[in-house]
Parts: C-alpha cells; sequence; structure tokens
C-alpha cells in the first residue's frame, strides 16, 4: 500500500489543458513541486492561473474536457493518474480530502450534521454501533463544544465557521495522507476566518497532516505555509519557504503582487499603490519567452524569446526569472505621488446627512432590526467607511441612503440640506444624478445585453440631458477619465476582464456629476493587483472631482487606505465612528478592537479573539448589543444599559461604558 | 498620455467572446444536432407545400370525381379517394395551409400576451402579482379544449376566433415561464441600478429585463407551437376549427372517420400522419433550440 517515506504529494512536469471548442487549451505548464510528510504547502496566485485545477487535478476531479497531458502525480508514493474504478474511490476515500471555499455547499441540505459525518466513517468501514462515537469524537477534535446538539442539526441550522468546521471534521475524518484546503476561509467574516485558521493550525500539528493549502490571500498563505509556490497563468514563477518569499521575493510577479496590497496604516494621502499592469496571456500555446514578460517592468529581450528555467535562488528557493537579482528593484507602475487635491470644495453643510434612521424587516410580531437609530453625516470631498462583520447592516444602511430600501417612517436622510424622498423613484432626476452607487459585483450590475456604449451613454442622456454631439465628447472624456479605451465602447460586459467590468460600473456611477458614490464592497470580487488600480482610480476621481464616497468593506486595511472617516456598526447599532487615524490607533470600541485583532490574524496567531456569532438581530441582546462577546465587559451594566454614542476626543464618537483609558489602542508601524 | 497611463490596461483583455462569434458557434451547434435537422426538413417540407401545393397537386383538392369514389392507393390516385372522389394527396398537400397560417398566429399572440403578462407580474409582484396570478391559475385549472369549446360555441368557429382563444390561453402558459424567468432578473443590481436614474417601469420591462430572457421565451415559444398545431387539429376535428371547404387535416379525419368501420382506412391514415409528422417536426426543431440554448 503506501510508502510511509514517500511524499505525500509528488507533481511533476505536469501539463493540463482543456478542451475548448475541438482545440486544446493549456491551463498548466509544467507544474512541478513536492509537498513532505507534514508539510504545508501553500499554492498562491490570482484567478485564472490554475490553482484550482491543479487541486482537480490531483483529486482526479477534472471535468470531461479536461486532460492531464503529461506529467505525474504521486499520492504517499501511489501514482494517482493511473487509478480506475474501485482502487480510484478507495484512494478517494482514504488517500485524499478537500475542503472547499463555501461550506454551506459541501453538505448535504437534507442530511443531519451526524448522519452526514457517520457516512464518512461507514465508506471507512468502521462497524455502525462504533460511528456515532467516533463521530462524536471527531467533532470534538474540530472543538466543537456541544457535539451531541451539533449532530442533530441541519446544516442550514448553523453558521458559516461552524459548517466549516464540521467540513473540516469531515476531511479529517480518515486521517488522510494529504488534505487539500481550496480557499477555507474565503467566504467567512474576518472574525470568523480567524478562528478557523487557528483550529487548522493546532490540528495540524497535532495529527501531523500533510496539507495542500490554495488561495489567493497572501497574508493567510504568509501565516499558515512553511512553504510556498507562486503560480501565474498556469506557471509556477517561484517556490520556497513562505517567510523567505514574502520578504525577500526573487521574481518580479511576486514583487508586484505583494506591492500592490495596502500596507497596515497606509493612506490614500500618503501613496498611491502599486499596480501590475496588462492581462494574463490569453493563450499560453502562443507564448515564446518569460510567461510574465509582457507584463514585466524589467523584461529584456531574452525574456520575450526564452523561457527562463527555474533558477535554484538559495537553498531550497528557486524563481523563473533572467534576472532575479534585480526582482526587488522592479520600477513602479504608478507614480509613487498621491493625487494632490486638485478640486476643493468649500465644505459649510455635509453633502449627505442621515439622521436617526432605522430599518426594521419583518411583521410587527416578529420584527428583525437591520439598523437602529444610525446618524451619520458625510462632507463633501470625503470618504466615510463602513464596516462590520457580515449581518451588521453595512449593506442595508448604503441601500436605505439610495432609496433601494426605504427607511422606516422617522428617519431623515438629507442632500445638501434638503430633505430626500425615501423611496429612489420618488426622487428628482438631480438628486438621482448627485447619488450613486457602484455595486459589489459587476456581473450582476451591468446589464449583459447592453453594449458598454448603452451602459455608460444611457445615465448621461437621462441624468445628464446630453444629446449628439454633447453626448459623445463627455463619454469620451469620461472614458479617458475612467482610463477605458474607446474600443471597448461596441462590447459587452461578458468581453471583459472583471476589473474592467468594475470600471465600467464606476464609469456609469460618474456618468451624470455624482457627488456621492455609495461603494459597495466594489474590490472584493476583484483579485489584488486589479484591486489596487481601482483603488488607485477611486482615489484620482475624488481628487479631481471633489466627489464624497460611503465606502463599504470587509478588509479593513483597504478601508483604511481609501477612509477619511470610519463608521463601525454592529447589529445594526453604530458602535464608533471617527476619523480613520483615530480609529485605528485607538482608543476603540472594544469590538472595532477585535475586528482588527482579527485582521491581523491573518497574518499572526495568538490575538485577541472575538468569541461566537454575530448574534440574531430578531433577539438582540439586552443592553449594549456587543456585551455577549465583548472580551472587556465590565458587568452587569452592560447587560442592562445601552451606552450611549459619546463624542469622546474631536469627533470621534464611542458607545461604550468604558473609560477611554480602559480601552484598547492599536500602535500601527507606519511602514 | 495621462500620468496615471500605467493603470491603463497595456494588453487587449482576454477571452474575446464577440456576438457575432457566439451566434456563429449557436448556429453552428444548432446544425450538428440531429433533432434540429430532421425537425427543421420537415418543417420547411410543410411550409413549401402550403405555398406552393395548390399549383404542384395532380388534381384540384375539392374538385370531386364521383365515377370514382373511395378507390384504394393506386398510380393515378396515390393516396386513393374519398366518398366525393376527391384526390387524397392533393387534399393532404393543400390541407396544410390553414393549420399552418392559424396554429403559428395563435402561437405568436400567445407569445406577445405571455411575455407581458409574465413582465408585468414577475416585476410588480405584491398584490398585482398575486391577483393575476390566481386568476391565471384558475384558468389553467380548465383542461384547454374544454375551455376553448365553451368559447368557440359561444362566439362562432372561425380561423380568428380559434386564433384568439388559444392565444390568450397559451399566453396564460408562457407568462408562467416569463415569469419565473423575470423573478431571476429584477432584484439583480442592473435592475437597481435602472431605478437610481429614473428609469420608468416600462423601459426597465422592455428594454433592460427582456433581452436577457429572450432564450427561454424562444424555448417556450417552439414547445407551444407543437401544442398548438395539435390543438388546431382537435378542434377542427370537433368542428369548432377550421371550416370548411377547407382540405384541413383536421376536418378531413371528422369528416371521413365514419368510413374506417367500411375498410377505407386511406381517407383518414394520410390526414393523421400529416398532423404527426408536423407536430413531430415542430418537437424534434425545440428540442435542437433548447439544448443549444441550454449548453
Amino acid at each position: 500500500m503506501q510508502d510511509a517515506t514517500a511524499a505525500a504529494l509528488e507533481v511533476r512536469d505536469l501539463d493540463i489543458a482543456y478542451r475548448v471548442r475541438r482545440r486544446d487549451r493549456q491551463v498548466i505548464r509544467g507544474l512541478s513541486f513536492r509537498i513532505g510528510q507534514g508539510e504545508t504547502f501553500g499554492l498562491v496566485g490570482e484567478s485564472g492561473c490554475g490553482k484550482s485545477t491543479v487541486a482537480l487535478a490531483v483529486t482526479r476531479y477534472l471535468p470531461e474536457n479536461g486532460r492531464v497531458r503529461t506529467g505525474s502525480i504521486h499520492i504517499g508514493g501511489q501514482d494517482a493518474l493511473a487509478m480506475q474504478g474501485e482502487a480510484l474511490r478507495q484512494f478517494r476515500t482514504r488517500s485524499i480530502s478537500m475542503v472547499y471555499q463555501d461550506p454551506g455547499r459541501a453538505l448535504n441540505p437534507s442530511i443531519r450534521i451526524g448522519a452526514q459525518l457517520a457516512e464518512v466513517f461507514e465508506v471507512a468501514g468502521v462497524p455502525a454501533s462504533e460511528r456515532m462515537d467516533r463521530v462524536e469524537a471527531i467533532l470534538g477534535r474540530v472543538r466543537i463544544v456541544d457535539a451531541g446538539r451539533v449532530m442533530g442539526r441541519y446544516p442550514h441550522e448553523l453558521s458559516g465557521g461552524m459548517l466549516q468546521r464540521v467540513v473540516i471534521a469531515m476531511a479529517l475524518a480518515v486521517d488522510p495522507t494529504l488534505l487539500i484546503l481550496d480557499e477555507p476561509t474565503t467566504a467567512l467574516d474576518a472574525t470568523v476566518e480567524a478562528e478557523v485558521l487557528d483550529l487548522i493550525e493546532t490540528l495540524r500539528a497535532e495529527m501531523g497532516s500533510s496539507v495542500l493549502f490554495i488561495g489567493h490571500n497572501l497574508a493567510v498563505i504568509r501565516r499558515m505555509c512553511a512553504r510556498v509556490g507562486v503560480l501565474y497563468a498556469g506557471t509556477l514563477v517561484e517556490e520556497g519557504p513562505t517567510r523567505e518569499i514574502f520578504s525577500h521575493p526573487r521574481h518580479p510577479y511576486t514583487v508586484g503582487l505583494l506591492r500592490c496590497l495596502p500596507r497596515p496604516g497606509l493612506s490614500k494621502h500618503q501613496t498611491r499603490l502599486d499596480t501590475i499592469p496588462g492581462f494574463l496571456p490569453t493563450s499560453l500555446a502562443d507564448v515564446k519567452g518569460c510567461v510574465f514578460a509582457p507584463r514585466c517592468g524589467l523584461a529584456q529581450d531574452i525574456c520575450h524569446t526564452t523561457e527562463p528555467p527555474l533558477i535554484p535562488v538559495a537553498e531550497g528557493r528557486v524563481s523563473r526569472c533572467h534576472f532575479h537579482e534585480q526582482a526587488p528593484n522592479l520600477p513602479r507602475t504608478t507614480p509613487p505621488a498621491p493625487p494632490t487635491n486638485r478640486k476643493k470644495i468649500p465644505a459649510f453643510r455635509p453633502v449627505i446627512r442621515a439622521d436617526n434612521i432605522s430599518k426594521t424587516f419583518g411583521s410587527a410580531a416578529a420584527p428583525v432590526y437591520a439598523l437602529r437609530d444610525v446618524s451619520v453625516e458625510i462632507w463633501p470631498g470625503e470618504t466615510l467607511g463602513l464596516v462590520g462583520e457580515s449581518g451588521s447592516g453595512k449593506t442595508t444602511l448604503a441601500k436605505l441612503l439610495m432609496g433601494l430600501t426605504p427607511p422606516d417612517e422617522k428617519g431623515i436622510i438629507e442632500l445638501n440640506g434638503q430633505k430626500l424622498a425615501h423611496r429612489a423613484t420618488a426622487r428628482q432626476p438631480a438628486e438621482l444624478e448627485a447619488l450613486q452607487i457602484v455595486f459589489q459585483n459587476p456581473d450582476a450590475a451591468l446589464n449583459r445585453s447592453q453594449t458598454i456604449r448603452g451602459i455608460i451613454s444611457r445615465p448621461m442622456k437621462k441624468l445628464g440631458g446630453y444629446r449628439g454631439a454633447a453626448l459623445t465628447e463627455r463619454l469620451s472624456g469620461l472614458m479617458s477619465h475612467i482610463r477605458l479605451a474607446e474600443r471597448y465602447l461596441p462590447m459587452r460586459p461578458r468581453q471583459l476582464s472583471g476589473g474592467l467590468k468594475q470600471r465600467v460600473a464606476i464609469a456609469r456611477a460618474f456618468a451624470g456629476d455624482p457627488r456621492i458614490v455609495v461603494c459597495d464592497e466594489p474590490t472584493s470580487a476583484l483579485d489584488v493587483s486589479v484591486q489596487a488600480a481601482i483603488l488607485n482610480l477611486l482615489a484620482d476621481l475624488q481628487a479631481e472631482q471633489g466627489v464624497s464616497y460611503l465606502f463599504v468593506s470587509h478588509d479593513l486595511r483597504v478601508v483604511r487606505y481609501i477612509s477619511d472617516r470610519i463608521a463601525v456598526l454592529y447589529l445594526g447599532r453604530l458602535m464608533e465612528i471617527g476619523p480613520a487615524e483615530a480609529v485605528f490607533n485607538g482608543p476603540h470600541h472594544p469590538y472595532t478592537e477585535s475586528l482588527m485583532a482579527a485582521s491581523a490574524a491573518e497574518e499572526a496567531s495568538g490575538q485577541l479573539r472575538l468569541k461566537g456569532e454575530i448574534p440574531s438581530a430578531m433577539r438582540p441582546p439586552s443592553g449594549c448589543v456587543f456585551h455577549t462577546r465583548c472580551p472587556r465587559k465590565i458587568g452587569t451594566i452592560c447587560e442592562t444599559t445601552e451606552p450611549e454614542l459619546v463624542q469622546r476626543e474631536g469627533d470621534h464618537g464611542i458607545r461604550c461604558h468604558l473609560d477611554l483609558d480602559q480601552m484598547g489602542r492599536t500602535v500601527t508601524v507606519e511602514a | 498620455m495621462s500620468a496615471h497611463a500605467a493603470d491603463s490596461p497595456a494588453a487587449p483583455a482576454p477571452a474575446m467572446e464577440t456576438p457575432k462569434r457566439i451566434w456563429r458557434e449557436r448556429s453552428a451547434m444548432l446544425l450538428r444536432s440531429a433533432p434540429f435537422v430532421v425537425g427543421m426538413l420537415i418543417l420547411i417540407f410543410w411550409v413549401l407545400m402550403a405555398i406552393i401545393g395548390p399549383w404542384i397537386v395532380p388534381y384540384g383538392a375539392d374538385d370531386t370525381d364521383l365515377l370514382n369514389t373511395l378507390t384504394p392507393p393506386a398510380a393515378d390516385h396515390w393516396f386513393g379517394t374519398d366518398q366525393f372522389g376527391r384526390d387524397v394527396f392533393s387534399r393532404v398537400i393543400v390541407g396544410s395551409r390553414d393549420i399552418l397560417i392559424v396554429a403559428p398566429l395563435a402561437t405568436l399572440l400567445g407569445t406577445l400576451v405571455g411575455t407581458v403578462l409574465g413582465l408585468v407580474t414577475g416585476y410588480a409582484r405584491g398584490l398585482t402579482d398575486d391577483v393575476v396570478s390566481r386568476i391565471v391559475e384558475a384558468f389553467l385549472a380548465l383542461p384547454l379544449l374544454i375551455l376553448a369549446m365553451l368559447v368557440i360555441t359561444a362566439l362562432g368557429a372561425s380561423n380568428a376566433t380559434v386564433i384568439i382563444v388559444i392565444g390568450l390561453s397559451f399566453g396564460l402558459v408562457v407568462g408562467r415561464t416569463v415569469r419565473a424567468a423575470v423573478l431571476g432578473e429584477r432584484d439583480l443590481d442592473y435592475v437597481a441600478a435602472a431605478n437610481l436614474r429614473g428609469e420608468r417601469p416600462a423601459y426597465i420591462l422592455f428594454v433592460e429585463i427582456l433581452p436577457n430572457i429572450l432564450p427561454p421565451i424562444l424555448v417556450e415559444t417552439t414547445v407551444r407551437l407543437g401544442y398548438a398545431i395539435f390543438t388546431v387539429a382537435s378542434l377542427s376535428f370537433l368542428g369548432l376549427g377550421i371550416q370548411p371547404p377547407s382540405p384541413d387535416w383536421g376536418l378531413s379525419i371528422s369528416q371521413n372517420y365514419g368510413l374506417i368501420g367500411g375498410g377505407f382506412w386511406w381517407t383518414v391514415l394520410f390526414y393523421a400522419l400529416a398532423i404527426g409528422s408536423l407536430v413531430v417536426g415542430v418537437n424534434l426543431t425545440a428540442d435542437g433550440v433548447q439544448s443549444v440554448i441550454d449548453a
């Protein structure tokens, strides 16, 4: 059977192609890597680089049109590609386990958790009498306290974090030779992600599993993996110990990728983010030299003609670059200087003001308080960042301001001092023009049957009243502002990449003359290099046009980078609001403190952890709604009396019973 | 070039799926699908016969020959003759005319009515949707033929009545399909974006949503056409559809079925085969279209 000394996973010269339109399309070329027993190997790359294809090939689940053309995959010494029929079934049962991104879809919704886990033991040949005990034991192993109760539940009755624990329990039940984690925390909130990462780390140490960790989140990979391989366009461009690769990258792609991330504490007023220009190659078959050369600032003639081999650059480290010594000196692709504020607006009143707005869903008998008495104002030319876990009411607040959902009667929303109708359909054209939105998912936000020209010019006609030559002029002016080439105008959204689609969505929001644009997680569906370009664009547009943003995001670093002020929501209540620096450096609300700790937990373990899940908005806790999870709870006063949102220093409001000097502070090291 | 030129895409975007190319691929897939090709050939044959039939048939469809009544199929009368000595072959060919006008028009009417009904109920939801949907369900609870017989008996039989009755009742069915498709679209953000620039509901329905739900409407239409042919033939058989002296298939079967007992099978069989082949042709085409759209 299995060789105890063999590598957990050995991939050699792997070459995979998908058959599309009767032609082979290569997606993985010449990929080799090795995961030793008990080792954790990270495979990192942006979407479309082929990392999930690798996972599918290893588990032998390539779709019908996918084919391994050459190369080999050995798991624990067994040839994975040679297996057929019963042997393949046994191999999948015992040798590999996989944890997917979305735990809700990995479990059967109509089978109780206990029975579902028991199936795994049944397949593994455990006698019926022992199965339930084994299930209980494995649930205890993934730190599920009340295992008996959880076993009787259906998947929809458990939260995302709990489900992912169950899926991990399922994957570990048979003690597989190789555990594959494919973006296991991407669908989870930062606070839950932190817990799940802690769990995976502990279990790996306990069980000595060998892990292939696939992800796009560099911070998570940095924390979890001892070794990492960087995948670009189906090609391994750099491999080595994670710590060294991330601190001293030796391939221009890795360098570029790391520079795209907003560093902790960085803001748009200090520097523009660096980006990676260009796109993934359309077809790998046409690539002559280095696969990254067309996008590389260091590329010489040789890079376009000769493909570099994997060159050893240090002990256990390789880089596929002719000029790997120079990689850290990769020239910036954007000027580092931040956009200067060209358009200053005299501000004597906020551009938008929401006074005591609430939103109650459901019936009077069973009300759900999605938002309770929130007051915010946004001033001309500033960005208000909005953060909180999912279910905190961020998107609800954005929708209320836009008039997509009417707030409860008593609330008031004012635009430039004028009261706004609660529904968008009842608002004046000038009001609609002033208040626009960029949605999270450009695929749903752009009408797929219309051309880019139609999508952008319609609001110009409708809101701006542009016609004929004036329309054409305005359109090309906007296109150059958004930095979209005019040749995209006749195309339809599906012909564009995700980043370009989001640019079109931004162009549509700026088609009139918006005074405030709500950005609802505008970059969370995008890769980091594209995210950087979009954040630069938003910052530039703001500097040029003096527009204000309400920026909703769960990514604290992005919020910190783009925002001037930050509002923190929890269970529909405004917990803290103030200048970005004050909110981030503290003293801050215990909830804000926990969010920041969770964000930092992507990089390091042993931080302050927020316990449990966000409570149901149908039965919010008494007193301070955060008291059930608060790490700094004082006593009964937190359970009985809801604290007021008190202005502390300057503009900094905090809803907490604690005194300022009892609150936590975070010291960010300015890079 | 602006100072931030590096932010702009340096290379063309990947994955060029131009509408033209998609269209060409879809057509190629259709032509490779055996059911579609066979179905289309049958349809083209009957449409061609409906157009040029009267000029190519050996005998006039209504020409009686009382010396040669009820002769079995033979060289001079391929499908035999009926009780008035009319040539069955000529009548089958020419008889395709009325049904190929009435059934497609009824289907078209049904599609139009259904599309509007589905768009409105799917988009409005709430009370409008509830009221309209319950009424639709009440009508759909009645078998189509019984409903049609009631209305036609009341209004009098004619091609126009048949088109309206079948068209309206199909409209209810098509409306439910369209409504389901609209429900899948109405909460997408592009509809919210249209609301946020003050578009009227009619613009949102017909310009924003409708183009995105054309594929299911197209499939539903081809499927409905098959049912329409069948229903028109049934009504004609019952004397409530196409009226004499048309050589219509359903009508001819009803005029002759009493003769089967006497062994004069040819006076019925060939009309029945004609109806069958047309329905099969339409359904094969519909299958082909559906498989390509789903792909």
